[in-house]
Formats: structure tokens, sequence, C-alpha cells
């Protein structure tokens, strides 16, 4: 191991350059360790997001030597190329400022696939029963722990050469609630995903589920949306 | 387009696929065994003048290309090209309509 990285980070919005800094190179060192160091010890102006640095909150993910990633779960001797580190904001997504993307496009769509909960059930109903091993419930299981952090989205080919795609993640969503057997708003969510920028859009390229860092995938859940937008049409419900 | 006619396009290409799939297949491995020992284009058609059963299965074949190529160059003038909408729209129709108008004509030739 090196005792230094060279780091190229990402200066400025949409047009800017990158900009060169050396790291002490540490044990367990992760890229956002990296970031932080850079912003903390060798230019404060660096603007850079996160939270919660345990994977949960979504909210550091980069573009990592061209790889979209969580950045605090990111160990740098798993991706680091001759001691060299390239880090840029995420593809896909408008650039604030340095490593910092506008997210807003990327929520809007999910609320655009109706990824909101709709229940019939008021707090004075008895709880819903749904068994663990059932389809629906083991559907939802394998794709429920999204935390958001536009990974997906920003290795999609689709949303880059249609920006108005929905994207990997809002289906995902919208997915999840398709099999939520308390949900109400099945037929209106189809038709909300269903449209020329929804899953049939989807390539099956699959670099959002190569990319996820939880593991899901998006690829199923769409092909799902697919078939059960073609049944619903074929029932005449679309 | 809405969402129905959008998942109603989906499933005429994946249908159309699968008939594509069986067609090429069969056009292939006739043509491999056709002309092992050499082929002209009148033994061909001495072959095809009058058979029911290519003209069929030409037919078929014309129409599930009318049906999945359309479709197919819609997605990729929309991706491309960044087109959409009803202009794009009607250009797939025509060309369905003049693929499978074409396909049809030379299938017929064949039949004699």
């Amino acid at each position: 191991m090196a005792a230094t990285l060279r780091v190229s980070v990402w200066r400025g919005a949409a047009a800017g350059r990158f900009q060169e800094f050396e790291v002490p190179r540490r044990e367990s060192q992760t890229v956002l360790d990296v970031v932080t160091h850079i912003q903390r010890e060798c230019d404060a102006s660096l603007a850079y997001r996160y939270a919660c640095r345990v994977g949960m909150c979504g909210s550091c993910a980069m573009t990592v030597n061209g790889r979209a990633r969580w950045t605090c779960r990111t160990h740098v001797s798993k991706v680091a190329q001759d001691d060299r580190l390239e880090i840029a904001p995420l593809a896909n997504l408008p650039v604030i400022r340095d490593l910092v993307t506008d997210m807003s496009r990327f929520f809007d769509k999910w609320a655009q696939a109706k990824g909101q909960f709709q229940g019939a059930r008021s707090r004075r109903d008895d709880f819903a029963r749904v068994m663990p091993d059932s389809p629906q419930r083991l559907a939802v299981d394998a794709a429920i722990e999204c935390i958001g952090c536009g990974v997906c989205y920003s290795s999609c080919d689709v949303v880059t050469w249609n920006p108005d795609y929905l994207g990997p993640a809002a289906l995902n969503r919208a997915w999840t609630l398709v099999n939520d057997v308390r949900d109400t708003a099945g037929a209106a969510r189809l038709a909300a995903v269903a449209g020329d920028a929804g899953c049939h859009a989807c390539h099956t390229h699959m670099s959002c589920t190569e990319r996820c860092p939880k593991q899901i995938t998006p690829t199923a859940g769409i092909a799902g949306l697919k078939r059960a937008a073609a049944a619903a049409a074929w029932r005449g419900e679309l | 387009m809405n969402a129905r006619s959008e998942t109603l396009l989906w499933i005429a290409q994946r249908a159309s696929a699968a008939v594509l799939a069986l067609c090429v297949t069969v056009h292939l491995a006739t043509i491999v065994y056709a002309v092992r020992g050499g082929l002209s284009a009148a033994e061909i058609l001495n072959r095809t003048h009058g058979n029911y059963g290519w003209l069929a299965f030409y037919a078929l074949f014309v129409a599930a290309v009318s049906i999945h190529a359309p479709i197919g160059l819609r997605t990729v003038a929309a991706e491309t090209l960044g087109r959409r909408g009803a202009v794009l729209d009607l250009l797939t129709l025509v060309l369905g309509v003049a693929l499978a108008l074409w396909g049809w004509r030379a299938v017929l030739a064949v039949f004699g």
C-alpha cells in the first residue's frame, strides 16, 4: 500500500474540471473518508453530501472511477487503480456544486410512479394479516430495502437517453406497492408506470441490478411491472 | 401515447419476436438444407409456385416483421433522436403497412 493516494475530484457544476489532491492512505479507508479528508484538510470549500456513514441514508453516492457507488461503504482498496481515485458527482442528475447533485427530479419520479402507499383501513380497523411466506410478501421483501441513493438511476442508460424515464428506483418502489395486498391504488399505479417513459422503456441492461449497493434487483421488479401491465391491459383494466 | 397503447405495443413486439424466432430458424435451416448441392432461382421458384404451405409460412413471417420492426424503430427514434408523439406514431404505422405490403407482394410473386 502506497503512503498517499492521488485523487481527482470534480469541482464546479455542469461546467467544471477535475482538481488533484494527495490524501494519506490508511487502513480500512473508505472513499467517503477520502472526500472528508480533502474537505477538512485540503480545501474547505469542497461541497459533498453525507449523513449516516453506515449505508443507511443513501446520501453519499458518487461516481468513483467511472462507476456510481455508495462511498461510505466502498473501501479504497477495492476501487483504487494504481493508487488513484477519480471522484465525480452522480451522472444523470444536475450538478449543484462539486460532488452534490440535485436529487429532486429523482424523487419527483417516485411520486409520478405513485410510490405512496394508499390503503383502505382506518386506525379503528384491525391489523392486516400478510403471510410472510406469501408470493406477494416475498416479492416485496426482495425489493423493499432501497435507501434511495440514486446509484441505479445514475447507472441507467435509458435515463441518459430519455430523461423522462421513471428509472429503476421509482419503478422498484411501484413494484413493492403492486405486491402490497393492503394497497388500493393498483390500477392507477400501473397506468402511471406503463406509459412511454415507464417500465416498457427498460432495455434490461441490468446496470441497476449490478450496481445496487443493497443487492436489489430492480430489473426483476420492472419485468414484473411489464407482466402486471400486460395482464391488466388484457383484462381491459388499463 | 397512453399506458394501455404502450402496453399493447409491448405485447405485440414480444409476441412478434416469438414468431420471428421460429420463422428465422425455419428460414435459415431451409436455406442450408436446400442449397447443399447448389440451387438456382428457377429451382426455388419451381418449389414455391403453388405451394400453400410456403405461402402461409412467409405470409406469417412478413406479418411478424411488419409488426416487430416498426415498434423497435419507434423506440430507437425516441431514444436516439428524442422524437416522440403523434408524428412518430404515424410514421411507425406507415412503415408497418409499407413493410407488410412490400413483403406480401414478394410472397405472392414467389407463390406464382
